[in-house]
């Protein structure tokens, strides 16, 4: 999962193509150590400007790792680690299903800490597959469509209001395209999993022609510039980062569930330097411990409290089952389901 | 038989069984309980995977003339909820991979459609465990073979089976523990009648020579009346040796107390003077062999007594007025006075009242043979720090003798060749004194005549 | 003094009794429990001997019916044997003394005369020769009512001059009847003990003579 899929111009003004690698990056940085002994060669979905204070506060006390930090989609990762065998020490993503994969597969080292064993057993998979942010899906609206309190919070009361002012949000109700969006496609699936309005939702979505993003970003954008109403489905630690930028939307926590995505980390099977990526896995694992960073990155730290205090919230459980919805035979179904859902031919 | 000293027991040997045989079941304990338990995890492990399969399966369906399926989130989630394994899995068509992981090998025991085969086998750097499920799909009219593999790696397994073998171990051990400690008490426990026989035996006084009157186990009944019938024997005998004994003493000192009578009134009646010398000495040797024969039964009984002694508890102050009351007649035909000190409240003593009375008679007899005409004898009776009767004479002492060879048998003073005696009446007090914890000492009076010979014993 | 001497065997029975006799002494001879008891029934005696072994029954019985009979002549057992145990159970029996055989005879008369003390009751034994009188039994001799306690030599030995007055008695008949066997004195140890009851008689009217060459003699004052 990216971020941004817009700023082509670092893109260009920083993607260096490594000769050896077929996957496509995004952007590449090296944080040099003061007295640089050893590298860490992480690979990661999450930008450098959410990623970097991790980092800093990392090599502060690490001053002998140098960083090699790349940047990636979620399925050039995927394709870089789990086909192309690069080498990475430590894979961090956004992509829960794909990172359970990975562990699957045997793309990973099982590593236990003190620090990893205090996590939830929620938060952890086969001591292979750490989360260290806990990150739910909500509903955006524009303030300028939603001037009131009086907008929906629930599936159902947004399912009503679209069928009972289709002319209203014809052509103002943005989602991601599930076939080009990895998050999109994970969160798709885990509201399909859970509840059947999904697909009602869906359709009285593409009854109102609604259109289809490639990430949260985009989304925020049209949002902003009024041509959107309502977001479904955006990444809430991204809109709330979003928010003291300009402003101008509503984010809301879906009542009736809120699906809830783990960033995770997994120290990869051919890692090279495997002891700095565990000493990175701790750092990670104990980033509740350090508001400092959280609030500096957006990055909402694991927090079991939070979610006890509402139950609306939902983990999405790592393990076997997310490996469902990756079979290409289930994902074409669903595909060729949502398809005929969203665009209703 | 003979045995190593450490199996001479039969408390260790019985308990070194008994362990052998608490060891060897708690093995097979362990081994019981952890085939069992991994037997039932396996077989948990092998119910979800084909409860797993079955759920695939049911999902497959035939869509435009294809076999296709929607994976069930809770086919591959349910194999997840026991542990974190790696879950692997293959939907074939007819021979054709339709999705899942190709290179998941195909089972070499073909499932049908009523049943499912298991293997294991090792894939992907990890043992699994691979369920295979089969199908008859209709596909456009045609019926198609589904087969579908769902595999696990075995960690879970590896570590519940871990996890079984610690608590199997605990619990064979504990299990031997208990068992072991079991046996010890069982084994003191079986062996506590021969306990109780020794000590219904121990406690017996020399002269208690009834059967034994306990009921013993019936294992030891034969012992029991075995020991009975000896002990009936050794009354018998000694009841006889006793008799012979005595009848032997009525023998010999029946005929002597005729002659002694007898000498004594012809000594009377003869007027010449070497006559009487004679008579008088024929008395004397009278007197010396039936002294002797008196002084060898009493050593024989001390020595006797002293193997087991008894123990009463004894007033010592009346011990000793009553043995000087006994012996008075005889001090009186000296004019020879005994003069008895005993403290008002002397303290009860505990032994053999039989062996102290001939100790106290024998020293007595001594002073009294020893001592002049018209002479003192001090008998005191102390009980301070130790219990102690000294019994004191203004006799001729025991010259240069050395007072501890007066102890030892038939020894006596160097300046008594006229006096009647048979040297054993101080071993006898001494062999008393010693048997009840106590000394014989003898010591000269300072500064006057005689000497002085005492009892002493530890305070109890 | 009256004995019932109990004794199957005839030799030493008939040797005891002799020897009593000779010490003026009345000796009744039973041989068995049977002659005992009718003896018994006959007379009175001052004292009993009684072998412990006999034809006709333990000697121990005997005891013990003659306790329970409550009768009070006193009983001294002659006994073969010497253990201690078998002496301490004759005591306890009703025994009011014992002797082992062979026995001393001057020690039989002591243990008499002891046991008769002991039991008191008995008629005083008393000899009078002027205005001297002998409780024997007592220990005793008074002259014009005042008694002087005697020691045991000079008791017998007054005894002896008391039982027959006038008569000569020799130095060596005296010893014999002062000193044991196992004692080894000379005849002027008797001198002593004669210048003693002299001492003894001062006060009275009898007198112990000296008879040159034979021997004493005991004798009123003219």
């Amino acid at each position: 999962m990216r971020f941004a899929c817009l700023p082509a111009a670092i893109i260009a003004s920083l993607t260096f193509l490594n000769a050896a690698a077929a996957f496509e990056i995004e952007e590449r940085a090296t944080y040099a150590a003061s007295n640089p002994q050893t590298e860490l060669r992480i690979i990661s979905t999450a930008d450098r400007g959410v990623f970097e204070p991790i980092l800093v506060a990392f090599q502060q006390k690490n001053p002998t790792v140098s960083i090699d930090y790349v940047i990636a989609s979620t399925t050039e990762l995927m394709k870089a680690v789990h086909e192309e065998g690069e080498v990475f020490d430590l894979v961090i993503s956004s992509a829960m299903d794909l990172q359970t994969k990975l562990a699957n597969d045997g793309f990973a080292q099982t590593y236990r800490s003190p620090a990893t064993d205090a996590l939830p057993d929620w938060a952890k998979w086969r001591d292979q597959v750490f989360a260290f942010t806990q990150e739910p899906a909500v509903l955006i609206l524009s303030e300028k469509a939603f001037p009131t309190d009086d907008y929906p919070t629930s599936r159902d009361a947004l399912i009503d209001l679209l069928r009972d002012q289709p002319d209203r949000f014809r052509g103002r109700v943005g989602t991601y395209d599930v076939r080009i969006s990895g998050f999109g496609y994970m969160m798709a699936t885990q509201d399909a999993r859970v509840s059947e309005n999904f697909w009602r939702l869906l359709e009285v979505m593409g009854r109102l022609d609604a259109r289809l993003y490639c990430c949260s970003g985009a989304m925020l954008q049209d949002i902003r510039n009024g041509d959107l109403a309502i977001a479904y489905n955006v990444l809430g630690s991204y809109a709330q980062a979003q928010l003291a930028d300009g402003g101008g939307y509503r984010i809301v926590l879906m009542s009736d569930f809120a699906n809830i995505m783990l960033r995770t980390a997994v120290i990869s099977s051919n890692a090279e330097n495997v002891t700095d990526a565990q000493i990175m896995v701790d750092f990670l694992a104990s980033l509740e411990s350090r508001p400092d960073l959280v609030a500096a990155s957006g990055l909402p730290a694991i927090d079991t409290d939070a979610l006890q205090s509402n139950v609306a919230l939902r983990p999405i459980r790592l393990g076997p089952g997310l490996l469902a919805f990756l079979d290409r035979l289930t994902r074409r179904n669903f595909l060729r389901n949502w398809e005929a859902s969203i665009t209703q031919e | 038989m003979t045995f190593p000293p450490l199996t001479r027991s039969i408390r260790t040997r019985l308990f070194l069984q008994l362990a052998a045989i608490s060891a060897l079941l708690s093995v097979a304990l362990f081994l019981v309980v952890r085939g069992l338990a991994e037997t039932a995890a396996e077989a948990t492990q092998d119910g979800i995977l084909s409860a797993s399969a079955t759920s695939i399966a049911d999902a497959l369906r035939s869509e435009d003339g294809e076999i296709t399926l929607d994976l069930p989130y809770s086919a591959l989630s349910m194999l997840g909820t026991t542990n974190d394994d790696r879950v692997f899995y293959k939907v074939e068509v007819n021979g054709e991979t339709l999705t899942g992981y190709d290179d998941l090998p195909a089972p070499t025991d073909a499932p049908t459609i009523s049943r499912n085969t298991f293997a294991t086998f090792d894939y992907r750097g990890d043992e699994v465990r691979m369920v295979s499920a089969s199908r008859t799909v209709s596909a456009g009219g045609v019926p198609s073979n589904v087969l579908i593999s769902v595999a696990q790696t075995r960690l879970g397994l590896a570590a519940i089976s871990q996890r079984i073998s610690a608590i199997a171990t605990g619990v064979g051990l504990v299990f031997f523990l208990v068992a072991t400690a079991l046996s010890l008490l069982a084994a003191r426990s079986a062996l506590r009648p021969l306990k109780e026989l020794t000590a219904a035996v121990t406690r017996r006084g020399p002269a208690d020579l009834r059967p034994l009157a306990i009921q013993p186990p019936t294992e030891l009944e034969p012992f029991v009346s075995a020991l009975n019938t000896f002990i009936a024997r050794l009354r018998a005998s000694l009841l006889r040796s006793e008799d012979l004994i005595a009848e032997a003493a009525h023998r010999v000192r029946t005929p002597l107390a005729t002659v002694r009578a007898k000498a004594e009134v012809t000594h009377r009646k003869l007027n010449k003077p070497e006559h009487r010398q004679t008579m008088r000495e024929m008395i004397r040797a009278i007197d010396e062999s039936s002294r002797s024969a008196g002084q060898l039964l009493d050593h024989a009984m001390v020595t006797f007594r002293t193997d087991s002694l008894a123990t009463e508890s004894i007033d010592m102050g009346e011990l000793v007025r009553e043995t000087v009351a006994r012996l008075e007649p005889a001090a009186d035909l000296k004019d020879a006075t005994i003069r008895c000190t005993i403290p008002k409240q002397p303290p009860h003593f505990t032994g053999d009242r039989i062996l102290l009375q001939s100790a106290i008679q024998n020293i007595l007899d001594n002073a009294i043979k020893y001592s002049p005409d018209d002479s003192d004898i001090a008998v005191t009776l102390t009980a301070v720090d130790t219990l102690r009767l000294d019994v004191s004479d203004q006799g001729r002492g025991f010259g240069d003798t050395d007072t501890n060879t007066l102890k030892a048998r038939f020894s006596r003073g160097a300046n008594v060749d006229d006096i009647v005696g048979s040297g054993l009446g101080l071993t006898i007090a001494d062999e008393v004194a010693r048997a009840h914890g106590g000394t014989l000492a003898i010591t000269r009076n300072e500064g006057a005549k005689g000497a002085c010979v005492s009892l002493v014993f530890p305070l109890q | 003094m009256r004995f019932l001497l109990i004794e199957d065997n005839a030799n030493l029975a008939s040797a005891v009794a002799e020897r009593l006799q000779l010490d003026g002494h009345a000796v009744d001879h039973a041989g068995t429990l049977d002659d005992a008891e009718s003896c018994i029934a006959a007379a009175d005696y001052d004292l009993i001997l009684l072998d412990i072994m006999l034809p006709d029954g333990d000697g121990r019985t005997f005891l013990q019916s003659h306790r329970r009979a409550a009768k009070s002549t006193p009983i001294i057992v002659t006994t073969a044997r010497s253990e201690v145990s078998d002496r301490v159970s004759l005591l306890d029996l009703g025994a009011d003394d014992y002797i082992t055989k062979p026995f001393d005879f001057s020690e039989l008369e002591a243990r008499c005369r002891a046991v008769l003390r002991r039991r008191g009751g008995v008629a005083a034994n008393r000899l009078t020769v002027a205005n001297a009188v002998l409780d024997s039994t007592a220990g005793e001799l008074q002259i014009d009512g005042v008694g002087q306690t005697l020691r045991n030599r000079e008791l017998r030995l007054l005894e002896v001059f008391f039982t027959s007055p006038g008569q000569v008695f020799s130095k060596s008949y005296l010893l014999d009847r002062l000193f044991s066997f196992s004692e080894d004195v000379g005849e002027n140890a008797i001198e002593v003990y004669v210048g003693r009851i002299r001492k003894r008689l001062e006060p009275s009217d009898a007198v112990i003579e000296t008879v040159r060459g034979l021997g004493y003699r005991l004798v009123a004052k003219q």
